[in-house]
């Protein structure tokens, strides 16, 4: 992974520097807490419903062990001894002291980790594919691009005071969607063209949040030097011309949408033309420093389907199921890419304990050259283990709760931390997912229902990615009252490159208590309409919406 | 008011005759011979006077909130794209914790806000060394100055 010189090491300290002393100005009263808030927001810190929430950037998902041992003891020092992984692969700190977050960011500091510009009006971190780099079917790894967007992004100047948020994503697979491209403000395809260049296909202005909108294409090809200067250009346009009167309609893809994408693409190459050939154009010598980062470990020559593995999965049923779930192909023979769900009943999505914190890191320098990785499905990755090992690892995995072999699964749900820890939520979503964890624990039922995507959010902003689940939940509040809408057929693209889709909305809202029934309404007649082992979300199309909508509801009379 | 500082501390303002871009653009030829502000508010951009940008010793762009963050991308157009080399003034809600992006995108002076402290000010001017990106006074980005 990406690891810091003396320049990334230094504009590090010197932030840590700087956002101690606007804490010391604002809690001298120097600094108002209106002026306050971008700059606490650009070093990660909400006030929450309890207390300040802290969310620590996980660049693209990369973490090593050392930083997950910070991590844990950032929990246990400063939290309550646990940490959240949100949909953005990063990690959400829910109770620590505001007085004690210029601390917490000196003590990431030394482990290169930083909570810069992962909320407020600038843009944001640079999410992609979990298993960038050890799968076969990428073009190229996609992490040195991020790393490259990253520091690029990393206190620009122009952009800190954006319209509004801006999220970038990043694929490299073809065919595919492996990073939820079409709902960011900016998506990037990394493609190659007939004459094996590498270059973007570029979209603009998707997204989730109040008004779910697909990104459209605003460059077919964009060479390979071109990405920085295009961005600049892109982002350039949205500065001046995005709508800043409502906060609703500040979005990207609000401007977009007004613009038509014809002529914000006349737009950006006007201002694009003018840039790419400066000095601020990509170098080739820069993606290759970049790119040393993130080259092969030292894998061993090994084959696949080891005897030992092959004779594990006979003898125990358990681990084979978790192989076939959890475990995925590795493009180099005899190694395998391991997920760890922090799925568990009775536990929040995406939540882990310190002492798992721990554990993890020591499960990775044991199994996984140190490193680990942080996915937008709020579980964590050990991408380079050795076949041989995953017994082993399978076994101590399952001591620590993380081996529950249900990746992809109904209960693999997206959920956001809802009005239990969020000021914004208007529901709770938390008590939904366990309810919806507990009623569907049988695995029996859970594998023989196969892949659906459940995304739960507490608000209109979709932290938990609602619009894009097969079946989606949104809380909403009526009265005062929570109450919770279901929507269905969302896809956030994944195996289907070009079959993202927004869910449509079911019907009448529910009460919390009636949420397990619906969705078992719902699961009951997929499994009653599918033949040949359609999928949920395939079933959905074929039969469409409406007998979707008379099984839970009823046939109107 | 407004303190008037540089990145180096305090200066005293010049007298110019101040006109609106409105004025500019509706009477251009009564101006003629004189040295010339032009003040343009966040959602005049760049674009619209961005030709003109020549005929005045200063232009004054308006942050109105400190979260409006077009007149960065102005600044920076006039000088990038406009060639303008006069002088850049931040006006408005000028705050601390703005001016090092200010001075990166081309101003030059900066009406700090009355309740701001000139001295935390000027020491915001060196808060990074060396910033990941090219600005107007360098238009390498750090992959071109990093030392290998």
């Amino acid at each position: 992974m990406y690891v810091y010189d003396q320049y990334d090491q230094q504009l590090l300290n010197e932030r840590v520097a700087q956002f101690k002393g606007q804490m010391e100005r604002y809690l001298d009263g120097k600094i108002s807490e209106e002026e306050f808030l971008p700059l606490r927001l650009q070093n990660g810190i909400y006030v929450q419903r309890y207390a300040p929430m802290l969310r620590v950037a996980v660049p693209y998902g990369a973490l090593n062990s050392a930083q997950v041992r910070k991590l844990a003891y950032v929990a246990r020092t400063y939290d309550k001894g646990y940490a959240h992984i949100s949909t953005r692969q990063n990690v959400q700190f829910n109770w620590p002291e505001l007085e004690q977050c210029p601390q917490i960011l000196a003590d990431l500091a030394e482990v290169q980790m930083h909570a810069v510009q992962t909320s407020g009006n600038c843009i944001r971190n640079t999410t992609t594919d979990e298993y960038a780099g050890v799968i076969a079917e990428e073009i190229v790894d996609p992490r040195p691009y991020c790393e490259i967007i990253r520091q690029w992004s990393t206190f620009h100047p122009e952009f800190a005071f954006l319209p509004r948020k801006f999220k970038i994503a990043v694929n490299a697979v073809p065919g595919q969607d492996r990073a939820a491209i079409t709902m960011h403000d900016i998506g990037i395809n990394i493609v190659k063209n007939d004459a094996g260049d590498i270059g973007y296909r570029v979209l603009v202005g998707g997204g989730l949040g109040r008004t779910p909108i697909l990104g459209e294409e605003i460059c077919a090809f964009l060479p390979e030097e071109d990405l920085l200067t295009y961005l600049d250009a892109v982002i350039r346009v949205y500065n001046q011309f995005g709508r800043r009167d409502n906060k609703y309609k500040a979005r990207i893809k609000i401007l977009v949408k007004a613009l038509g994408v014809d002529r914000m693409r006349e737009l950006v190459e006007e201002e694009f033309n003018r840039l790419k050939d400066c000095e601020g154009k990509l170098t080739q010598a820069e993606l290759e420093r970049v790119k040393q980062h993130f080259i092969d470990p030292e894998y061993k020559t090994l084959s696949d389907n080891p005897a030992e593995l092959t004779a594990a999965k006979e003898e125990n049923k358990a681990f084979s199921r978790w192989m076939e779930r959890n475990v995925r192909q590795h493009k180099k023979a005899g190694y395998a890419v391991v997920t760890l769900t922090l799925k568990q009943i009775g536990t929040p999505p995406g939540d882990i304990t310190a002492e798992q914190l721990d554990q993890v890191a020591d499960l990775a320098d044991e199994y996984s050259f140190g490193e680990l990785r942080s996915t937008h499905n709020q579980n964590l990755v050990l991408a380079d283990v050795e076949q041989t090992e995953l017994f082993g690892l399978w076994q101590k995995l399952k001591s620590l709760g993380m081996a529950t072999p249900t990746l992809g699964l109904l209960t693999d749900m997206i959920c956001c931390p809802g009005g239990d820890f969020c000021a914004l939520a208007n529901a709770k979503s938390i008590p939904v997912a366990e309810a919806i964890q507990a009623r569907f624990e049988n695995l029996d039922y859970l594998w023989d229902l196969g892949e659906i995507d459940l995304n739960i959010s507490g608000c209109m902003n979709a932290c938990g990615h609602h619009h894009v689940g097969n079946i989606g939940v949104l809380g909403v509040d009526k009265k005062g009252e929570e109450f919770y809408q279901v929507s269905l057929g969302g896809n956030s693209g994944g195996n289907d490159a070009d079959g993202s889709s927004l869910g449509k909305i079911l019907g009448p809202s529910f009460a919390r208590e009636a949420m397990p029934d619906v969705i078992a309404k719902i699961l009951d007649f997929y499994v009653d309409q599918r033949t040949d082992g359609e999928s949920f979300l395939e079933v959905y199309r074929r039969v469409g919406h409406t007998p979707f909508k008379e099984a839970v509801y009823g046939k109107p009379d | 008011m407004a303190n008037l500082i540089n990145t180096q501390g305090p200066v005293q303002d010049t007298e110019l005759t101040t006109v609106t871009l409105e004025q500019w653009q509706e009477e251009k030829a009564s101006f003629a011979g004189q040295s010339l502000e032009l003040t343009v508010s966040s959602d005049q951009t760049a674009d619209l006077f961005g030709e003109d940008a020549a005929n005045f010793a200063r232009i004054s762009i308006d942050f109105p909130k400190f979260a409006d963050g077009r007149g960065y991308s102005a600044a920076r157009l006039l000088r990038e794209k406009y060639k303008y080399t006069g002088e850049l003034r931040a006006v408005g809600d000028v705050l601390i914790d703005q001016v090092f992006f200010m001075k990166r995108c081309g101003f030059d002076t900066y009406a700090l806000r009355e309740d701001q402290i000139v001295e935390d000010a000027i020491a915001a001017f060196s808060t990074f060394t060396n910033p990941y990106q090219n600005d107007v006074h360098d238009q390498r980005p750090l992959f071109r100055r990093r030392l290998s």
